[in-house]
């Protein structure tokens, strides 16, 4: 059971590193929003690309979905 | 989602009568309800980010129409220096509020219709703050081009400090979770350390030096879950030790600090047990539950700059000669004249030199009907001018001005607010003296008995007293009852509230806009039988088209495409144009019977009439209608065993009317901000607990200033801001099931208590005379914890039966008078 004096040292180890991760992704953001990236991977990223001078015309039925 | 029959597909007002516009979508035809919301969702459609529609959660907000100039002050660099920050080159950097933003779909959309726009660089929109980060290249697009196109398809920015970027409830959360992430993984730890502790113990063949190195390393983890994540614990009780008034902390911070200290006595000394496992996990406990109550607290108040939207971002000034010019608010000195046109917001406060017209000051009163003003009359900041221009003359600014004064009567009535002592504070207080004074005892007979065990058994008394249950007695049921309360449109803000919700027995309700729509609407329409009601309705629609007036809203749902020419608008008495082919007025009676020439002169409270050359065609009465389930609630209330008050800015007639149309006893008319604080307080001192429901920034300090506030969630930003509760879905029916469900969360925090107490009652003799093994101390505090909680979850449980009879109602008769 020696083997104990280096496995559990070695788990604080392991604890720090986690506890400082955590820190530096609340830090950086990482949590400060919860609900929309849950949305955002279902929306597409490769519509078409916006036109600044075609919103003058309104009525398109055949949008790309 | 939102696309309900009936409602608009875009902000989801209801649909206006007559001739409905349409938008097409995605190869359907959809219901807008004004020509606002067609251009926006036209324009959502024509960029292809018609997805918005499928992801949002929310309805949009209802667009407003704006001087189209209003952006571009922010393009001048002396305004900009306050918010953006220079990168390299000409790449600026910029924070902005944004208004209007609800959910993730919002936050895609203005990324969507930004990040195309030659030179943005970055567009990062946080649902969550509300807020937008901005990089750009200044001399390929500019800053007032992102505002415009941001305005465009419905939000409204507003820029904030650069050093604000990161707002309170933001940094609160972040520290929050960090205590909650260190407690977490501390407790795990510690948790695995102790299985192994027993696990030697059970089998009494355990190295004694890997014993000593599991306590050591507990030791070593348990620490920062102590002192780190259980700060709030300490820094609460030392509050409330100086403050004389013992709270729960106190007993908290007693059991915690108590069997960590015995468990680091006993670790050093090499002997005795260790509670750390107990100890971390119930730090962990308590912080989630802190945890919990801070978000449902965030997710009521959101944007905190409600000032910001009271005043618009910029003015026009008038220079010497005579020229005007866009400059932002804080340019705005005393002295200065400013042009306001019709549809803008006044500035500041200053008195008017030019123009007259109508301003709606529903700011300061609560009333939507706007009041006649002249030269030499004060026009207030925030006010809206509905008809002509005026030229006002600034007097007050910043600080000085009458909204700024509004929030000072707020925050004051916030920090007189009555502290109501919480039953669980009242239970503590109770139980931190009893624990002690058994402590004392303990010790002190045992000091006589056998000295050499008199610490070891005291410490066993603190720690097996350990107010576990005690002190998740309350949280656990409030964060369930929150909860449950929070899927049903009532958004608790401050836990507290609802243990005051209970106990109140009296409310006031504020008039226009809470117990009513806050809109007129037309009651009646009577003919001269020269033409039938929907055409003279159809007509008057057409005219009204071209007023900001509040009474032509009430039209606004008839419009159908008829168009009027030549309109011209007569200040305080009505409108004129050409429709098809005849010359018609509408308005006071007596001028629109001047067009014929002699005649009718009724003059009633809002009678609008229409005519022409003929004579009289139709006479409207409008009224702002009461809420749908304004009846059910005020009967739900009164069925609770509630007295229920109106007190309205408004005049005595429509009040008194009112409260006999809903069966309300008392009410009183005319009342001032100060007026209805003064009322409040007279009432808090007869003992009583009042709770007020309001929804307009006049309501805003008595709000602040009730036992429990209620705010709906169709109302400002600042009532909102200043409630403890929040009526998200506007409904009064919500407010009764609340109560019944404040009412069963207080009895089964009762329970809860009264199974701590008893546990206690039990165990503390036990330990007092040196009977209790650790494991049977652990293993209480267990069972009694994961008791308490249990039966807490039994408020979250939804029980159909309870919530029909308030809401079954509602639906019906919201059909019927939409």
């Amino acid at each position: 059971m020696k083997i104990l004096f280096l496995l559990i040292p070695l788990s604080l180890v392991l604890l720090v590193i986690a506890v400082w991760a955590f820190f530096w992704a609340v830090g950086n953001g990482q949590f400060d929003d919860l609900d929309s990236p849950a949305y955002r991977i279902l929306m597409d990223d490769d519509d078409r690309p916006v036109e600044q001078d075609e919103r003058a015309e309104s009525r398109t039925g055949e949008q790309d979905r | 989602m939102t696309d309900a029959p009936g409602r608009c597909f875009h902000c989801g007002e209801p649909m206006p009568r007559g001739k409905p516009l349409t938008v097409r979508l995605d190869g359907a035809d959809r219901p807008v309800c004004c020509p606002g919301c067609q251009a926006v969702a036209g324009l959502i459609a024509n960029t292809g980010l018609t997805d918005f529609y499928r992801y949002r959660t929310g309805p949009a907000e209802t667009p407003t129409p704006d001087a189209p100039d209003e952006w571009n002050a922010w393009d001048r660099a002396a305004l900009q220096r306050g918010f953006v920050r220079e990168l390299d080159g000409e790449r600026r950097e910029a924070v902005v509020l944004v208004e209007g933003l609800y959910c993730a779909a919002c936050a895609w959309l203005i990324e969507r219709v930004l990040q195309p726009l030659d030179g943005v660089q970055t567009v990062q929109v946080n649902p969550a703050t509300g807020r937008a980060l901005l990089r750009w290249d200044n001399s390929r697009v500019a800053l007032s081009t992102l505002f415009r196109r941001m305005h465009e398809v419905g939000y409204r920015p507003h820029p904030v400090d650069a050093a604000d970027s990161v707002p309170l409830a933001m940094r609160e959360r972040r520290a929050a979770l960090k205590r909650l992430a260190v407690a977490g993984l501390g407790m795990m730890q510690v948790m695995m350390y102790a299985v192994g502790l027993y696990a030697g113990a059970i089998h009494a063949d355990m190295d004694p030096s890997i014993q000593a190195l599991l306590r050591d390393v507990s030791l070593l983890v348990a620490t920062p879950v102590v002192f780190y994540a259980g700060a709030p614990f300490f820094r609460g009780a030392w509050r409330d030790l100086r403050a004389a008034r013992p709270g729960m902390d106190v007993p908290v911070a007693l059991a915690v600090g108590g069997a960590f200290a015995a468990s680091v006595w006993h670790t050093l000394r090499g002997a005795g047990e260790v509670y750390f496992d107990s100890v971390t996990m119930f730090v962990f406990f308590l912080s989630v539950a802190r945890y919990l109550e801070m978000a449902a607290r965030h997710r009521a108040s959101r944007s905190t700059e409600a000032l910001a939207r009271l005043l618009p971002a910029s003015a026009l000034r008038l220079t010497a000669d005579g020229r005007e010019e866009r400059v932002a608010l804080s340019e705005l000195a005393v002295g200065d004249r400013v042009r306001v046109r019709p549809g803008e917001a006044v500035p500041a406060d200053g008195r008017i030199v030019d123009g007259a017209t109508l301003l709606d000051e529903s700011l300061l009163t609560g009333e939507f009907m706007p009041a006649a003003r002249a030269v030499g009359a004060e026009a207030i900041g925030g006010s809206t001018n509905t008809e002509a221009p005026i030229d006002v003359e600034i007097t007050r600014v910043g600080q000085n001005t009458t909204v700024s004064s509004i929030v000072r009567l707020l925050d004051r009535a916030q920090s007189e607010r009555p502290r109501v002592a919480r039953l669980a504070d009242r239970v503590a207080r109770w139980f931190v003296a009893s624990v002690l004074l058994a402590a004392a005892a303990t010790a002190a007979w045992w000091l006589h008995a056998a000295p050499q065990h008199a610490f070891a058994i005291t410490l066993a008394v603190l720690v097996v007293t350990c107010p576990c249950a005690l002190s998740l007695a309350t949280p656990a049921a409030l964060v369930a009852a929150t909860g449950r309360l929070a899927g049903s449109g009532m958004l608790v803000a401050r836990a507290g509230a609802l243990e005051t919700l209970a106990r109140a027995r009296h409310v006031m309700l504020d008039k226009t806009g809470t117990l009513t729509l806050g809109r007129l609407t037309i009651h009646r329409t009577e003919t001269m039988n020269r033409i039938d009601p929907a055409e003279a309705r159809i007509l008057a629609a057409a005219l009204e088209a071209h007023s900001e007036h509040p009474i032509a809203e009430a039209f606004a749902a008839y419009r159908d495409g008829h168009a009027a020419e030549k309109v011209h608008v007569e200040r305080g008495r009505g409108i004129e144009g050409i429709v098809g082919d005849r010359r018609l007025r509408l308005g006071r009676p007596d001028w629109v019977s001047g067009l014929a020439g002699g005649g009718d002169t009724t003059s009633a409270e809002t009678v609008v009439a229409l005519g022409d050359q003929d004579g009289l065609l139709a006479r409207f009465r409008l009224s702002d209608e009461p809420r749908p389930q304004a009846r059910a609630a005020v009967a739900g209330l009164v069925q609770l065993g509630m007295t229920v008050e109106i007190a309205s800015g408004d005049a005595e007639g429509p009040v008194a009317a009112l409260a006999r149309e809903l069966g309300i006893e008392r009410h009183a008319a005319r009342q001032s901000p100060e007026d209805k604080l003064d009322r409040m307080r007279a009432l808090q001192a007869t003992g009583q607990r009042v709770i007020m429901v309001g929804d307009g920034v006049n309501d805003a300090p008595v709000l602040a200033g009730a036992d429990v506030s209620v705010a709906l969630g169709s109302g400002s930003a600042l009532a909102q801001n200043s409630s403890d509760i929040v009526l998200t879905a506007g409904r009064l029916g919500d407010l009764v099931e609340g109560i019944r469900t404040a009412r069963r969360t207080i009895a089964i925090v009762r329970q809860n208590l009264a199974w701590a107490v008893l546990y206690n009652l039990v165990a503390l003799p036990l330990a007092a005379t040196g009977q209790v093994d650790p494991w049977m101390a652990a293993l209480g505090m267990s069972a009694s914890s994961l008791l308490v909680v249990g039966n807490a979850m039994r408020l979250g449980r939804r029980s159909p039966p309870a919530r029909a009879p308030a809401a079954g109602t509602t639906p019906m008769t919201a059909e019927a008078t939409s």
